[in-house]
């Protein structure tokens, strides 16, 4: 296995052997030196927008406001990624303790777990370590308590503002940004919310320091990430792996040997077709040479037998049923793209109008509301860009 | 609705009779009564005084509130990209076998309701499926024919 290939064991490590130990330790400590530790550490948020950990923390813990929030979003929805339900079923402490640090940095007496309705058979047992993380919080004077809060199979209630409006009680469609959560979130009031993963490994930093975290990962992509793994490999699964990694040492380690292409970042990331895998390096977008991917941690290979216009075809599938339908481009753009490449495929149109499907994606773009329009574009570009042959024919 | 009225006094006592409360009260319904009726639906809005097309706009919304009934088995399979490369057309194809219904259909005697699902979250454990809140995976066609014989069997 190559060096970055090595399994971390950060994240789904065994505790400590105190429980609390590492909440203890940091609610004795100076709420400023917390957050300049995050911010030293350049950890981004896992959930696959990667906005700066530290920074959202500092935004919400200046905000005024009597009431704060921290929500832990487990509203794990993007197609092939499964890390977050792995994470809260082997170690929830972890993440609740991210989010009593949290609390305590940002004053927030409320928490919630927002756990997607396909994760419901996790409620019990993390209820009992929820009950018993309340009891701690009395113990080391936190006044902090967290609720579960159950989605009910929506897609794009793992979009922040959707989220909230979803535990509001209104539909689940995004709000305009600005103004943001760490300002004006939950009922208004100044909210953190963090991946499940991101909360983890914000505990990891508090605990290790910035300096150790910060020898693990690449330029702007510091610290491991937990890599679901799936599609055509041997061997799917769940891997700590550290960032900086190219996907083709990537591909020499999870292919079959008949890699055709990788997804990388869910149906709203990159396909990366096998001729650029030497060239892609896994992170988040820094100054290194090449194609760094943002990544949420989903991983989805593909060989040769599969037709990457069926592909498509499902991920847009997919977009359509999700988009919530409150703006039009999102709405109607994934409707049209989804005809539009079947009738390019049936003949119907002549090939040159996938360049005006192209076009459509770029308008989507930069028009859609939120993180699902927007990120159609991904997947759709890089499949029919790289695989255009099989678009056609 | 002695019974509906039951359930929403059971999640208002939690939550308060505010709108937070809608999306567990709606929930709470769905569990127990296999779907939102129109009745349920008026019931809510009145308890947390908002209107009843509020509650419908959030009833529709939600893949898994559904405002038709459903069986007391509600059997939803993933069709998102790797399940479907993992052969979920088999798994639908046993299934609609075994219970003589089509996707998107409900058994006459409303016992089971199969539907199609997006991701589940199971990709690396594929073809996967949940019954109600209960989570299949790795299945296969004798695998799932076990399963619901197993549901047959049950109440």
């Amino acid at each position: 296995m190559a060096e970055r290939l090595q399994r971390l064991d950060m994240i789904l490590g065994t505790y400590s052997p105190e429980k609390y130990k590492i909440l203890e330790k940091n609610l004795s400590r100076p709420k400023n030196e917390i957050i300049k530790d995050l911010i030293d550490s350049g950890l981004k948020g896992r959930g696959g927008a990667g906005f700066l950990t530290g920074l959202k923390w500092k935004y919400a813990a200046m905000a005024e406001g009597e009431q704060k929030f921290v929500i832990c979003n487990a509203d794990e929805g993007e197609p092939g990624t499964f890390k977050d339900r792995e994470i809260l079923s082997k170690v929830p402490r972890k993440v609740l303790s991210g989010m009593g640090i949290c609390a305590y940095v940002i004053g927030a007496n409320k928490g919630y777990i927002y756990l997607r309705g396909e994760y419901k058979f996790l409620v019990p047992q993390l209820q009992k370590e929820i009950d018993e993380f309340h009891v701690y919080c009395d113990i080391h004077n936190l006044k902090f308590r967290v609720e579960i809060f159950l989605g009910s199979g929506a897609y794009v209630c793992g979009e922040e503002t959707a989220l909230l409006n979803s535990i509001e009680g209104k539909r689940g469609e995004p709000r305009n940004k600005p103004p943001f959560p760490t300002n004006i979130g939950l009922f208004g009031c100044p909210t953190v919310i963090n991946n499940v993963e991101t909360l983890v490994s914000a505990m990891t930093v508090c605990n290790i320091g910035p300096d150790e975290f910060k020898k693990l990962g690449i330029q702007d992509s510091h610290g491991s990430k937990l890599f679901s793994i799936s599609g055509d490999t041997p061997k799917p699964g769940i891997y700590d792996l550290e960032f900086g990694l190219s996907l083709d040492e990537f591909v020499r380690e999870f292919g079959d040997g008949d890699t055709k292409a990788v997804q990388v970042g869910g149906a709203s990331g990159f396909c990366v077709p096998r001729k650029k895998f030497s060239q892609t390096t896994l992170g988040f977008k820094g100054g290194l040479s090449g194609d760094n991917l943002p990544t949420g941690g989903s991983m989805m290979i593909f060989n040769s037998t599969r037709s990457m216009y069926h592909v498509l075809e499902n991920y847009l599938e997919f977009f359509e049923e999700e988009s919530c339908g409150q703006c039009t481009p999102c709405r109607i753009g994934c409707q049209q793209l989804k005809k539009g490449i079947d009738a390019v495929k049936r003949g119907i149109k002549p090939p040159e109008y996938l360049e005006q499907l192209l076009s459509l994606t770029e308008t989507m773009k930069i028009t859609a509301k939120c993180g699902l329009g927007q990120s159609v574009a991904n997947s759709f570009s890089s499949i029919v860009e790289n695989f255009r042959e099989e678009m056609i024919y | 609705m002695p019974h509906t009225r039951e359930l929403i006094d059971k999640v208002t006592g939690h939550y308060g009779a505010n709108r937070e409360a809608l999306l567990p009260i709606l929930q709470e319904i769905q569990r127990n009564e296999q779907y939102l009726s129109d009745e349920a639906m008026v019931e809510v809005a009145k308890t947390l005084d908002i209107s009843s097309a509020d509650v419908y706009g959030k009833a529709t919304f939600y893949s898994f509130l559904d405002t038709i009934p459903r069986g007391k088995y509600v059997i939803r399979v993933c069709k998102t990209i790797v399940c479907d490369m993992h052969n979920k057309n088999k798994i639908i194809e046993t299934i609609e076998n075994l219970l003589k219904i089509k996707v998107g259909e409900t058994t006459l005697n409303r016992k089971f309701s199969l539907l199609y699902t997006n991701c589940l979250g199971w990709c690396h454990k594929g073809p996967a499926m949940l019954i109600n809140d209960d989570v299949y995976t790795e299945l296969t066609p004798e695998k799932v024919r076990d399963i619901i014989r197993e549901y047959k069997n049950k109440p």
